[in-house]
């Protein structure tokens, strides 16, 4: 079940839009905001509030990187993978980290601390290699600045 | 275009924009000229598209069917759903100067007589979006968005939406589709935007670059913006080098530099140890070129007659030190993750290709498979989709197979990479 709180910021969105529907990938992002993902039960709360069907919502969640339909840690580390990168050497960080904490991408580690995903290219190859922590995002990565990076993330 | 960006410190707020001429051309545009007159003087200026296709943004607004009945909705979008690999020029005009976009939007919005507009952001551009939320509640406050706009009659609500990921959304009927929420999958065209576009209404989506430019050409007119550039074209660009250059970064130059210009004296030419093979001129979705390819001016044309693109403008570098069989294949299954799966080229196409390229660079390809990656270049070409995403992914990977051939060879005959 959707909390009041979930079912108060999602109507603020659908009255911005024509329809409800509109609201679908915003309803989506309020129900992650708040659980960390999206579960099965959330899609069909999501599609009775708007009044669509269970199947478009999941559709749509299903189609979206940033929604995840599986529960994730509580930091995600996004590795860019993209060209730039890869050439300034991202493989190494990624085999660092994933060294580190003992997880391959797409997996969380068993404390429920961190998830680690690939990421496509961040917009700023200039400072390659690149990868967000949640919302932050650190260029000009090395190795050595890794281990500090990682330790504010609790 | 990059004059008031000052990288490392915060942009100028609205007073500060103000002081050094900001928002006077929307005085301009809203006081003195027609919604005809700016369509009329963005076309003169051939300002072309900035966001890869490098399609007439004048040409693009005149096809909305202008009238100033309020009841009849038409829509301004804003495409910085920057995604494409190796380019990251509009997360620095966003960070830099979201005024600037703003100040264009809003005239650009006034000449198609749009009373919504709509900034479609990557969600990743945690600190763009920050900005534009600011510039925005301050245009708001001083009477630039909103009702009655500088008593012009002329009403504007702006809002930003944060994409929730993939690359498609960046394809302008995908984008619509994903601002009416649904899933980011292209539309057939025609109709085209300007004639059916969000929530089927008449819709201009364009590119922040663009955008950036309208604010200067309503100032200083068309003819002084074609003398910008170093070809026909018109205008400055935002190019970007990067890869083992010495020097990687964006910088605003006119349309027609060199290659050559761009990679020796802007990026500081190659890092120590590092020899150019080659560069994908505007982003993952442009074709290779060479060293011999080194004096082509970068505008649209003369890439495009040297068998590339511009495309965005910004270039990645292949060096000697990098294996282009690993650079293709990073690229190409970057489409493979990123293709929305509607038409079958590209979503049979790409991972097919993305499996082959992985096989030779770990040194169990077949000679075979370069005659299947070739068939599937020509076939996940242009007239063969439903949008650009195919075409795109097949341009590096049909020159990369023209280019770098023997390097193919060698991991196949090698039965493994030469570089690892």
């Amino acid at each position: 079940m959707l909390t009041e709180e979930e079912i108060q910021e999602i109507r603020n969105e659908v009255s911005q839009y024509p329809f409800p529907a509109v609201a679908c990938i915003d309803a989506l992002k309020i129900v992650q905001q708040h659980r960390g993902w999206v579960s099965d039960e959330s899609v069909r709360d999501v599609a009775r509030e708007l009044g669509i069907s269970n199947e478009e919502v999941d559709s749509v969640a299903t189609f979206y990187s940033r929604i995840y339909r599986k529960p994730v840690g509580r930091n995600i580390i996004l590795i860019c993978d993209s060209v730039s990168c890869m050439i300034m050497g991202y493989e190494s960080l990624y085999e660092f980290i994933s060294k580190k904490l003992d997880i391959c991408f797409g997996e969380t580690t068993s404390d429920g601390r961190f998830t680690l995903l690939p990421i496509s290219c961040l917009g700023d190859c200039d400072n390659a290699p690149v990868m967000m922590i949640n919302n932050d995002h650190f260029n000009r990565l090395t190795v050595e600045k890794i281990d500090e990076l990682i330790a504010g993330y609790k | 275009m990059t004059k008031h960006i000052t990288p490392g410190s915060a942009p100028l707020n609205l007073n500060d924009f103000r002081k050094v001429g900001g928002y006077s051309s929307v005085h301009k545009a809203l006081k003195e000229m027609s919604p005809a007159d700016i369509t009329g003087l963005v076309k003169a200026s051939n300002l072309l598209g900035r966001g890869g296709a490098g399609f007439p943004t004048g040409v693009k607004w005149s096809l909305i069917p202008v009238d100033n009945d309020k009841s009849k909705p038409k829509y301004l979008v804003c495409n910085a759903d920057e995604m494409e690999p190796g380019t990251f020029k509009d997360r620095y005009l966003l960070e830099g100067n979201p005024h600037q976009l703003l100040e264009g939007m809003i005239i650009s919005a006034y000449a198609i007589q749009a009373q919504k507009a709509y900034i479609f952001l990557r969600w990743a551009y945690k600190k763009a979006e920050a900005e534009l939320h600011k510039a925005i509640d301050e245009a708001y406050k001083a009477g630039y968005l909103g009702k009655n706009i500088l008593g012009s009659g002329f009403d504007l609500d702006l809002y930003v939406h944060s994409s929730a990921g993939r690359y498609i959304c960046g394809e302008e009927t995908a984008l619509l589709n994903s601002l009416e929420g649904k899933r980011a999958v292209p539309r057939t065209k025609p109709p085209f935007p300007a004639i059916s576009g969000l929530f089927g209404k008449p819709t201009v989506v364009n590119n922040v670059e663009t955008l950036s430019w309208i604010s200067h050409i309503v100032e200083n007119g068309p003819e002084w913006f074609k003398g910008l550039s170093l070809t026909a074209t018109g205008g400055t660009k935002l190019y970007g080098v990067s890869g083992k250059v010495k020097n990687p970064g964006t910088w605003e130059l006119p349309l027609g530099t060199t290659m050559r210009e761009l990679l020796e004296i802007h990026a500081g030419g190659m890092a120590p140890g590092h020899r150019f093979r080659g560069a994908l001129p505007g982003g993952a979705s442009t074709d290779f070129l060479i060293e011999e390819h080194l004096d082509v001016k970068m505008d649209f044309a003369t890439v495009a007659a040297a068998g590339s693109r511009l495309g965005t403008g910004t270039m990645i570098v292949l060096d000697d030190r990098t294996c282009p069989v690993a650079f293709i294949h990073n690229v190409e299954k970057f489409f493979a993750l990123e293709s929305c799966g509607w038409c079958t080229p590209c979503r049979e196409g790409l991972p097919w290709v993305e499996k082959m390229l992985a096989s030779i660079e770990e040194g169990t390809g077949k000679m075979e498979y370069l005659d299947l990656l070739k068939f599937n270049a020509k076939y996940m070409g242009p007239g063969n989709t439903f949008c650009a995403h195919a075409p795109g992914a097949a341009e590096p990977l049909q020159s990369g197979l023209n280019y770098f051939y023997d390097d193919f060879v060698m991991h196949i005959d090698g039965k493994k990479c030469p570089w690892r």
